[in-house]
């Protein structure tokens, strides 16, 4: 199945990406799209155990399952205000 | 009661306080409570001096959570209007980056109801700034993580 991953501040500037389509499983969760994503982008890996994960606009646990078509959105840590 | 007129938004240009609180008058409401967020002058470690903060926002997301916020403090409080803003881009020295006006009948409510909604957007709504400092280099500000 195919997602949409979207990243944001510090992970868009050292992926160089801010949109992607990433191929998953089916019924991968967002733990493994996670790992996944550190595979393709090594420039991220050492920020991603603390960074959130959003599917389709709501804050999401490691466990929760993707489907395709969904819009997994990394979250580093927000510091707005 | 999530009423209409409540006014909950990204924006890249100047926020303008006097307009926010013209909007959340109603005759009902004898207390508004206003909160700005603005940029401070500041120094790094190694003495350069920020001139600027330069603010990102997953846009959908943000939006829809500070609408999320807005409908969690009318849950906890009897409010008449709210507006709650926030900039994108890049905001300079003594500029607001975030505007909260709560209106309500007496001011106990007005003050927490504030009080909630920028504590709630800084900890939730994903929006991240960027220091940009004297000497042309920048800096993500670190926040405090899931």
């Amino acid at each position: 199945m195919k997602i949409r991953l979207r990243m944001f501040a510090i992970l868009r500037e050292r992926s160089g990406i801010s949109e992607a389509e990433i191929e998953l499983a089916e019924g991968a969760t967002v733990a493994i799209a996670m790992e996944q994503v550190g595979r393709r982008f090594s420039t991220i890996v050492d920020l991603l155990p603390r960074t959130a994960a959003a599917v389709n606009l709501v804050y999401a646990k490691p466990m929760d399952r993707l489907h395709e078509g969904d819009e997994l959105a990394l979250i580093p840590p927000v510091s707005g205000g | 009661m999530n009423t209409a007129e409540d006014i909950v938004a990204l924006k890249s240009i100047a926020l303008d306080v006097n307009d926010a609180i013209d909007a959340v008058g109603t005759g009902e409401s004898g207390a508004i409570a206003v909160f700005l967020g603005i940029m401070r002058r500041d120094k790094n470690s190694e003495g350069r001096e920020l001139v600027a903060l330069n603010y990102e926002a997953y846009g959908e997301m943000a939006e829809a959570q500070m609408r999320q916020l807005v409908a969690d403090a009318r849950g906890r409080w009897p409010i008449s209007r709210v507006v709650l803003l926030h900039r994108t881009g890049v905001v300079r020295l003594g500029e607001p980056s975030v505007l909260v006006v709560v209106s309500t009948p007496h001011r106990a409510e007005a003050f927490e109801a504030c009080r909630f909604l920028i504590d709630q957007l800084k900890a939730l709504v994903t929006i991240w700034k960027k220091e940009v400092w004297g000497d042309g280099s920048t800096s993500w500000v670190d926040g405090p993580g899931k």
